[in-house]
């Protein structure tokens, strides 16, 4: 199912990729709406508190009050205040399922994936007694079935429905207590909200401006053409036949209908059951998390800044080099996407130490290797366009023939091996092929990528490199078309440049490293 | 794409989502209960009477308590169950036995029950037994109701009223 799912996402990434262009994709920045809505719902709440009366008369009168006589301001306000807290709904469940689909729910990721299942229920509790409040007849419906199901549960004294039974039933004070529920429960949401991005390094709680602005003005036109209104007055004599359900926040109402309240408990504790566990369900697959050497390692912290989950800090040095720090690996929290093997200036092939170490590494895939796979690679190539490819393996250029060296991020080449396939013309071009440019998979992976070649983060692309003889190429695995002419463009512009000159060099042979962050400047 | 036709692009697919989501907050409707019908609910907390009455303690008994605990007079706790019945139009719609609520079974029996009933005029009688009597009731209300469609209609029990509160 999941590979299905994730075609469909990159079907409808690619569509809205053209419309929003990649870097204001709204499914790629799914957890900053989410972020973005919790204040636009924040900041029209606090606006329409500021009018409303905690009374069992007064609620509804007074909401009707803001909505028809300041209909340009509480008005819209209030259809804001629903809008994008029914947005919010869509945004979590796009969200949640896309991160499914691109399989980020277990290993590193469980710990986003399990606080995020308590963001559900705070949601939903916002938002539902969000509705009671309004005290219309569809606020009736929510407040009776809630408290029928709620009286389900063995923890009030009496019946809590028994509230909503007559209209002497209700009093005023029931309305405070209502209010503060649905002011302390988007805090507590807030709260875990905060906690989900904890381990997350650089998370986007912004969304692109552009991309605000837009959700902003189409929020302000579908306030004006269809402004969120009550459902008459409630009546406890009566029965609220024929209601307007919010589908998003009420979609299990209708259920209890049908079924026993136990069986609805039993619906919701089993869906969020599962939820939970689902980071520890298999099939389990975890390629080791990436190892210090501390022979090659002088504490310069690239790794650190570069890691995209927080995985590596830098500690006191614990052996006897002359370094104040040291990395150190938390395997709990390390995705073996290699972005630190990348960032580490150790990671050069030109520096021949005893089995090519670097100082940080990844057991299952280290440097040496990916420099072995990458010359034995470049040695099958022919002809006079000879391309070599670096290919994430998340991206369109995975699985490919003969010609392409496959990495778990491309932001694990160190730029140096780009140099060292162009300098020692193993190759006449390089292709790195990345995940798509809208949503790295490692999240961090081709923005790194882009700024180190781009001279702008280290370690820097050596400006030796002819840039006319590397290329990058961002698709996603459905984007194969446009891989494939990126792929023959390059080739054919290679194969009409003038030979590849090899730069004469030394290989060095030095068993230890002391000025590793110097090391693009040791080759001639 | 020009700049200013993807930005209308942008907010005509954003207003389009946003639409279809206003749409849903309160579309299509729904009906709780069928057209031309009524809901009774039977609803109340009443604690029966205790299961056994108070004794005295002996001086045998008392003398094993400590001396803080030496109060003469035992009174178990428990209640026992409830026992209610709700008739409509001569036929019985509800009957059960309702224990007393609480870990000690000391707490009130409590009934929340809701039926749908079509709209008209219908004969209701509840009855209820809180003691420990096997026969009969301690407590019966019955009358004619007319329900429109719509209508929500209580049975209620008040100890302060002595007995069962049509509403």
């Amino acid at each position: 199912m999941r590979p299905l799912l994730r075609t469909g996402f990159e079907y409808v990434e690619r569509g809205a990729d053209r419309i929003f262009q990649p870097q204001l994709n709204p499914l790629v920045q799914l957890g900053a709406l989410g972020f973005f809505l919790f204040w636009i719902v924040a900041v029209s709440g606090i606006y329409l508190f500021i009018f409303f009366d905690t009374g069992v008369v007064g609620a509804y009168t007074s909401v009707e009050a803001m909505t028809h006589t300041q209909w340009f301001a509480g008005g819209v306000m209030r259809s804001f205040h629903r809008y994008a807290s029914d947005l919010m709904v869509v945004v979590l469940a796009v969200h949640m399922l896309r991160e499914f689909a691109l399989d980020r729910y277990r290993g590193v990721h469980w710990f986003s994936w399990f606080t995020g299942v308590p963001i559900i229920w705070m949601l939903y509790a916002s938002g539902i007694t969000g509705y009671w409040l309004v005290w219309d007849m569809l606020a009736q419906y929510v407040a009776v079935v809630s408290t029928e199901l709620l009286d389900w549960l063995p923890i009030f004294g009496e019946p809590i429905a028994r509230n909503f039974l007559a209209p002497s039933s209700l009093n005023d004070r029931f309305f405070t207590l209502l209010v503060f529920m649905h002011i302390a429960i988007p805090l507590i949401l807030l709260f875990i909200m905060w906690v989900h991005i904890l381990r997350i390094s650089r998370p986007k709680v912004n969304p692109p401006r552009g991309l605000a602005i837009v959700m902003l003005v189409a929020l302000v036109a579908v306030s004006l053409w269809k402004p969120a209104v009550s459902q008459g007055p409630a009546d406890l004599s009566k029965v609220p036949t024929n209601v307007g359900l919010d589908w998003f926040y009420l979609p299990l109402y209708p259920l209890t209908d049908l079924w026993s309240h136990g069986a609805v408990w039993a619906l919701l504790g089993g869906f969020t059951l599962m939820l939970a566990m689902l980071p520890w369900l298999p099939p389990f697959r975890r390629p080791k998390a990436a190892v210090v050497e501390l022979a090659h390692c002088n504490g310069c912290g690239r790794c650190v800044e570069d890691c995209p989950y927080e995985a590596v800090r830098l500690v006191t040095r614990t052996d006897e080099r002359p370094f104040l720090q040291q990395a150190q690996v938390d395997w709990a929290l390390c995705a073996s996407c290699g972005i630190c093997v990348g960032a580490c200036p150790s990671s050069t092939p030109f520096r021949r130490t005893a089995g090519l170490k670097t100082g940080i590494d990844l057991p299952d895939f280290p440097l040496r290797t990916l420099c072995e796979r990458t010359e034995s690679t470049a040695a099958a190539l022919t002809g006079p366009g000879r391309v070599l490819i670096f290919a994430c393996k998340h991206g369109a250029g995975a699985g490919r023939a003969s010609d392409t060296v496959e990495v778990p991020c491309v932001a694990m080449l160190p730029p140096s091996l780009i140099d060292y396939v162009i300098s020692r013309d193993l190759a006449d071009g390089v292709v790195v092929a990345g995940c798509a440019e809208r949503a790295c998979y490692h999240r961090l992976g081709g923005a790194w990528t882009k700024q180190r070649f781009a001279r702008e983060r280290d370690p820097y692309l050596r400006t030796r490199v002819p840039r006319e003889r590397l290329t990058t190429i961002w698709a996603s695995p459905t984007e194969q078309h446009g891989f494939a002419k990126a792929l023959a463009d390059f080739t054919t512009a290679i194969a009409t440049l003038p030979p590849n000159r090899p730069v004469a060099i030394d290989r060095l042979t030095t068993s230890a490293i002391e000025t590793p962050e110097l090391s693009e400047e040791v080759v001639p | 794409m020009i700049a200013g036709a993807r930005v209308a692009a942008q907010i005509a697919v954003m207003t389009l989502i946003l639409a279809a989501v206003a749409v849903l907050t309160d579309w299509p409707r729904y009906h709780q209960i069928p057209a031309q019908s009524a809901i009774i609910k039977l609803s109340f907390t009443h604690g029966s009477n205790r299961q056994a009455e108070c004794r005295k303690r002996t001086a045998e008994e008392l003398a094993k308590l400590p001396p803080n605990m030496r109060k003469p007079l035992e009174c178990p706790r428990g209640r026992g169950p409830v026992y209610v019945e709700l008739d409509m139009d001569g036929r019985t719609i509800y009957r059960a036995s309702l224990p007393p609520s609480g870990i000690s079974g000391d707490g009130p029996s409590r009934v929340y029950q809701r039926f749908v009933v079509p709209a008209g005029l219908h004969a209701v009688a509840a009855r209820m037994r809180d003691t420990a009597r096997t026969e009969g009731f301690d407590y019966v209300k019955s009358g004619e109701i007319a329900l429109a469609a719509g209508d929500n209609f209580v049975v209620d029990f008040s100890a302060a009223a002595q007995g069962f509160v049509f509403r």
